[in-house]
């Protein structure tokens, strides 16, 4: 990785330790800022949105949130799901007026919060959802870990399940987002413009990056790190386990759970938990930072890209061009899947970050590779 | 005898037999464990995989017929035989034999010496890729598998009907018990003396320990390490077969059937990683346990449906006092 470049010269602290060290880098990335911001919104219709980009930044968000906990903290999650539940559960509480009920009296309701204010609500109860269940990081490792944050996920998708509570007592069980404005622009309901739903997802997921940029390239980033080479190691030199894997996991849980919450709210309007925070979900997520590389920003925003856009291509080559089946065409998509995550962990364990990479510092050098 | 308590004894007797099926999935994984340090999530989707391989044999289904059928637009579907179920048995464990060394060959050789937490992510993949490639070339539609022993009506006649009668209500007590589940009890048991005796007398088996115990080791005393690894992983198609079987038997082969692996991870954790005892006991446990407490406690108070979390409860709360399990080897830390 080429951090400096000749002739590419920083004369104070602050430039020398911005996020994009070399000029070409940061050119880049307002490019892709202003495209996204300034151009997108203009040319996208309702397909697009709904099919390729709010999935996509939704899940991209999710992936930060997993990657901090098992790419930089080395605390393998299989509670994903679970936490997007909580967070899509927290904002429509949130947005719907918290009631409080105490022997069988509505003790006191709070007034509706405004759509952005529950989706952050909805990222700080899951942070604390998941700092509980965090906890038992402190004595099991590795895939017990593993295992044991699949308590998480099926208990709270049980939870949502079960108490009326937390759906409103609605007869259906399921919780649907009513129609919310921000700056008098509708978000969530039915008839969302395409470019509101996208713009107001575009805000978090670039906020989250950013955070999550800054974060990990800090003292905070680097006791995680720590922490996943060696936690024994790391406590020796005085990074605070506890501290460290308890942040870990909160950060961590406030991504999953924004992303949660913006995946109930503006993304489908209205879910099952069962079936829309499922452990499916909970995989989903892992092999999108697995395939996009573990312990990188950029990795999470090409793993979530490649798999909200792998079914869909697939469907379009195999049932579109092809003519095959549907069913078909899904098994299909999980054979792929599959040997995807086996073939980047034995060739690519950095996943498509390090393919990106590489290929940037071949083209640095082109046409003379010495 | 007094109502309630009959209803207590059906639900322990369910349990236990539930916990047996937990118990055979556990069992495929501590061996594969044990053997290489691969944490082997794909152990249910192999019994799934296992069980639809066995149907197909069983009822003469082409492979992959959905699949041909959408490229070259033909319309092939079966060969037009069925196959005795013990030959398609034998068949069953050749494809599983294959697929071991496939999966040796081609995955796990290539992954030697990698941290657990990637070969875990590794047999995650291997899952995904099993259930799809056993959906493409089987179908996923839920099939009724129907082998003699889960009828009973492989036993001389009257011996069927005279276990029917004492299981009916197990010997006057009112208790009812499947036969079923009889077999599948005693087909465990069979299988765990049996992998007892192979582990502890035949020379394979002792290779096999020797690997378990340290690599390199057994590599310097001249025991393959490829071999044994290709050896636990068809022991561990067989018994997902067999779990596969028993499941399938009950509740015809389905997807759900991968799901129980999942449930097999905290039977682990609560009986080690590493002990065969340990899979046995655990699972029993938390087959008796999710049932009691669904029957006790869930139904009556917390609205039901608690089995789905209840193990994984009851092993984060177990783990935080002995991070091993109850049988397994005590975890140190070297620096």
């Amino acid at each position: 990785m080429f951090y400096r470049e000749a002739g590419d010269y920083s004369t104070t602290y602050a430039e020398d330790q911005q996020t994009f060290p070399i000029r070409f880098d940061r050119y880049r990335y307002y490019i892709v800022l202003f495209i996204a911001i300034v151009v997108v919104p203009f040319v996208v219709n309702d397909y697009w949105v709904n099919s390729l980009l709010l999935p996509f930044l939704i899940y991209a968000i999710a992936a930060l949130g997993l990657n901090i906990l098992v790419g930089y903290c080395g605390q393998v999650s299989l509670g994903t799901g679970g936490f997007m539940a909580v967070g899509a559960y927290a904002c429509y509480k949130f947005m719907t007026g918290v009631d409080i009920w105490w022997g069988g009296e509505l003790l006191f309701r709070l007034p509706e919060f405004n759509i952005f204010f529950s989706v952050i609500m909805g990222g700080v109860m899951t942070a604390i959802v998941g700092v509980l269940f965090g906890l038992p990081s402190l004595r099991i490792k590795g895939f017990y870990l593993a295992v044991a944050t699949l308590a998480a996920q099926f208990f709270l998708v049980w939870l949502f399940n079960r108490v009326a509570w937390f759906y409103n007592y609605s007869a259906s069980g399921q919780i649907s987002a009513p129609e919310r404005d921000l700056f008098g622009i509708l978000i969530t309901g039915p008839s969302v413009a395409p470019w509101a739903a996208y713009l107001f997802c575009l805000i978090f997921t670039i906020a989250s990056a950013v955070i999550a940029r800054n974060l990990t390239r800090g003292a905070s980033g680097r006791k995680w790190m720590a922490i996943r080479d060696m936690d024994i190691a790391a406590e020796i030199i005085g990074v605070n386990p506890l501290r460290a894997k308890l942040t870990a996991f909160m950060v961590s849980s406030f991504f999953i759970g924004i992303s949660g919450a913006l995946f109930f709210a503006v993304y489908l309007g209205a879910v099952e938990v069962g079936e829309a925070f499922g452990i499916q979900k909970s995989f989903l997520v892992l092999f999108m930072i697995i395939i996009g590389g573990l312990g990188s920003i950029f990795g999470s925003f090409a793993g979530a890209a490649f798999l909200v856009l792998l079914p869909v291509a697939l469907k379009v080559v195999g049932v579109d061009w092809f003519g095959w089946p549907t069913d078909i065409v899904a098994h299909l998509q999980l054979v792929i899947v599959g040997l995807l995550i086996i073939v980047f962990l034995i060739a690519e364990p950095h996943g498509i970050n390090q393919l990106w990479r590489v290929a940037k510092e071949k083209l640095r050098l082109w046409p003379f590779p010495h | 005898m007094n109502e309630q308590l009959v209803y207590t004894f059906e639900v322990i007797v369910n349990g236990l037999m539930a916990g047996v099926l937990y118990a055979l999935v556990a069992l495929g994984f501590v061996l594969i464990y044990k053997a290489s340090g691969i944490f082997n999530y794909a152990q249910g989707v192999m019994a799934l995989f296992a069980a639809m391989t066995l149907v197909g044999i069983q009822n003469g289904q082409v492979p992959f017929a959905h699949l041909i059928n959408a490229i070259f637009g033909t319309d092939v579907h079966k060969f037009g035989w069925s196959v005795h179920s013990f030959l398609a048995i034998l068949f069953t464990v050749a494809v599983m034999v294959l697929l071991a060394w496939m999966v040796q060959r081609f995955v796990f050789r290539h992954l030697v010496g990698q941290e657990p937490i990637i070969l875990f992510m590794a047999t995650i993949g291997l899952a995904y890729f099993l259930e799809g490639v056993a959906d493409l070339m089987w179908g996923s539609e839920l099939k009724p598998l129907d082998v003699c022993m889960a009828q009973g009506n492989c036993l001389p006649q009257g011996m069927n009907g005279w276990l029917d009668n004492t299981t009916y209500d197990a010997w006057g007590t009112g208790v009812f018990i499947d036969n079923l589940d009889i077999v599948a009890t005693i087909v465990a048991a069979i299988l765990v003396i049996g992998l007892i005796v192979f582990a502890q007398y035949t020379k394979q088996g002792r290779a096999m320990r020797a690997v378990a115990d340290d690599h390199q080791a057994a590599l310097s005393v001249g025991v393959s390490l490829n071999f044994i690894w290709v050896l636990v992983w068809s022991l561990a198609g067989f018994v997902a077969l067999v779990a596969g079987i028993m499941w399938g038997a009950k509740s015809g082969v389905q997807f759900s059937l991968s799901l129980i692996a999942l449930k097999a991870l905290p039977v682990l954790m609560l009986g080690g990683f590493t002990s065969i005892p340990g899979a046995i006991v655990g699972g029993l446990i938390i087959g008796v346990g999710e049932k009691l407490f669904e029957f006790l406690i869930g139904a009556p108070f917390l609205g039901g449906a608690t089995e789905n979390w209840f193990a994984y409860m009851l092993a984060l709360l177990f783990l935080v006092f002995r991070p091993q399990g109850l049988f397994g080897e005590k975890i140190i830390e070297r620096v």
